[in-house]
């Protein structure tokens, strides 16, 4: 078995990953993912370390974090849509219609 | 799972309930849009506000110690259902003037505010994310709530992406601190810190993580590039709430898992504590002097507010002042709650349909006009200041205190300067006001009339009898070991 810290390496790879496409990338959907693989490395650390510490906890919360996933993209892709549907764009860039 | 746990979120459970045979009482009992859902909504935040106060006075843990009822507790769901009293009186009348009545607005705001309540009583880093969720993801829909219009559709996306952003960091930061501690209850990282079990480094960037997340949450600098256009593009009833209820809610869970899970990494952290404090009262009142929108100019106002509510949890770490620092916080949170509840009273009876009647001069001339508005505008305005005698006042003097007796003397001094700087702009409003002439056109209904009134009075009257009301938020210092 590897060892933990491989694990560990992967999922912050990942989490830098989706942070910088948050900051990087213009478009909403792809925003989005990059926060969903954000997401997805705090589940990858949490199994690796419940895995190492053979605790269930850390793979419960794994399931917390999925199930809030899910909300997140119901009420996510609906606003998308939503200004797709008003702006006819997604693109964040053009999100400037309030300024100060 | 017995009677006790269920007890301890008896509050939670009844909201929670009644949010969600609301919905079906309103789609088919009530069925036409002005009937009586913000009534029957208010109602049941009544009645979970009778059971919080219900436990008054207890201190236990439920379900094998992922909640605590304690004074914390109780005191922060007493103050998120007031507000959520607060946030229906003030859209009642305003969601109508705006053509978006929809009765979706009260029951999303009772589940935003059960996220709330569960973030006051979480002990378990699970429950501070789910809280987090629970109580962010109806503040997105809300947000939107104007919609099809594209500030409010812009304002939700925006929101939504940097929300869901600073969640991403939370995750990764209880990751880490379960990495380091193999548990995520908050008694259990205390007890492997104590038996030495526990790797402080990674403890500490999971920490640094989850301070980032909760950061956006409160607007603190530099993760407050949202606030701004989000208070301005969401319906004014909604920013009042966000301002209020968002805002105490991530205090709730920094305080809580900073001051009772973390004391042994003040040395790290802060430090960083004291920038991240110090760049935002600086930046928030900095820049508010340059808005010409009253909601942008709220928006940097509760940016610089959130600074010096920071800067109590600066001195988390020094065990003798960090439970004075937290009454502290606690109380300031009341201040701000109430005097920003009035000041976007009179803000939304000011506005009008397409984001008109929202520059500060169509305030000009509300002086002679409406004289009531204008003096409770003006209380306000001297409380935000901090000028006695007024709750603001009274909130920064205990804030002050505590942070000069945690040694952060510099730190004390940037908070009075920068209170000096947001004197500028929060008198040009009142100067606005009773200077020049001018024409507003004000819609005064009643419950906006009585919002601002009862803050107003609050205002002063309380900051006369601060006293008990300190004593009470320091009874509600954090009991969890």
């Amino acid at each position: 078995m590897l060892p933990v810290g491989y694990y560990i390496a992967l999922s912050a790879i990942l989490f830098t990953l989706g942070a910088l496409g948050v900051l990087i990338r213009r478009n909403s959907i792809v925003i989005f993912m990059s926060i969903e693989l954000m997401l997805n490395a705090g589940n990858l650390a949490f199994v690796a370390f419940a895995r190492a510490y053979q605790s269930l906890s850390g793979q419960i919360f794994v399931f917390f974090i999925m199930a809030v996933a899910a909300a997140e993209v119901a009420v996510g892709l609906a606003l998308i849509v939503a200004i797709f549907q008003t702006k006819r764009s997604i693109d964040v860039d053009q999100l400037n219609t309030m300024q100060g | 799972m017995n009677v006790q746990d269920l007890y301890a979120i008896s509050p939670l459970i009844v909201l929670v309930t009644w949010a969600t045979l609301l919905i079906l009482v309103d789609v088919y009992i009530i069925r036409d849009r002005n009937g009586g859902t913000p009534i029957l909504a208010a109602l049941g935040l009544l009645v979970a506000m009778g059971f919080a106060i219900a436990q008054t006075g207890q201190q236990y843990t439920a379900f094998n110690g992922m909640a605590v009822v304690d004074g914390f507790a109780i005191f922060l769901q007493v103050l998120f259902l007031g507000s959520g009293l607060v946030g229906i009186a003030l859209a009642y009348n305003y969601l109508q003037r705006m053509g978006i009545e929809r009765s979706e607005y009260y029951i999303l705001l009772l589940y935003s505010i059960s996220g709330m309540m569960l973030m006051a009583i979480a002990a378990d880093l699970i429950v501070v994310f789910l809280a987090l969720e629970l109580l962010s993801i109806p503040l997105y829909v809300l947000a939107g709530f104007g919609r099809p219009k594209v500030e409010p559709e812009e304002a939700a996306l925006k929101y939504f992406l940097l929300g869901a952003f600073a969640g991403g960091f939370v995750v990764y930061g209880i990751a880490l601190a379960f990495g380091a501690t193999a548990t995520t209850s908050l008694a259990g990282i205390v007890q492997a810190v104590n038996a030495g079990s526990a790797n402080l480094t990674l403890l500490s960037i999971g920490a640094a993580l989850i301070l980032i997340g909760l950061g956006f949450k409160v607007a603190a600098v530099p993760f407050h590039m949202w606030t701004p256009d989000v208070y301005q593009g969401a319906p004014s009833a909604v920013t009042a709430f966000m301002s209020v209820g968002a805002k105490a809610g991530g205090f709730a869970a920094l305080l809580r898992v900073f001051v009772s899970a973390l004391p042994e990494l003040a040395a790290d952290l802060s430090p960083v504590l004291w920038v991240l404090a110090a760049l935002t009262m600086i930046l928030g009142n900095v820049v508010a002097i340059a808005q010409g929108n009253i909601k942008r100019l709220l928006a940097y106002s509760s940016i610089a507010h959130a600074g010096y509510i920071l800067m109590a949890l600066v001195v988390f770490g020094n065990t003798q002042v960090s439970s004075d620092a937290v009454a502290a916080a606690l109380f300031y949170l009341v201040a701000y709650a109430v005097t920003s509840f009035g000041a976007w009273a009179v803000v939304i009876a000011l506005e009008k349909a397409e984001q008109k009647g929202l520059a500060l001069d169509d305030y000009a001339g509300l002086g002679r006009k409406y004289p009531g508005l204008a003096a409770a505008m003006a209380v306000f305005m001297l409380s935000f200041t901090g000028v006695p005698p007024t709750l603001g006042f009274v909130g920064k003097l205990y804030l002050f205190r505590t942070v000069l007796e945690g040694g952060f003397i510099w730190l004390a001094v940037i908070g009075v300067l920068t209170s000096l700087v947001s004197a500028y702009y929060y008198l040009r409003i009142v100067v606005i006001m009773y200077m020049r002439d001018g024409d507003p056109q004000v819609h005064a209904e009643p419950w906006l009339r009585l919002t601002a009134g009862v803050t107003a009075v609050a205002t002063v009257v309380l900051s006369l009898y601060a006293g008990p009301l300190f004593a009470w938020a320091s009874q509600a210092v954090l009991k969890l070991f």
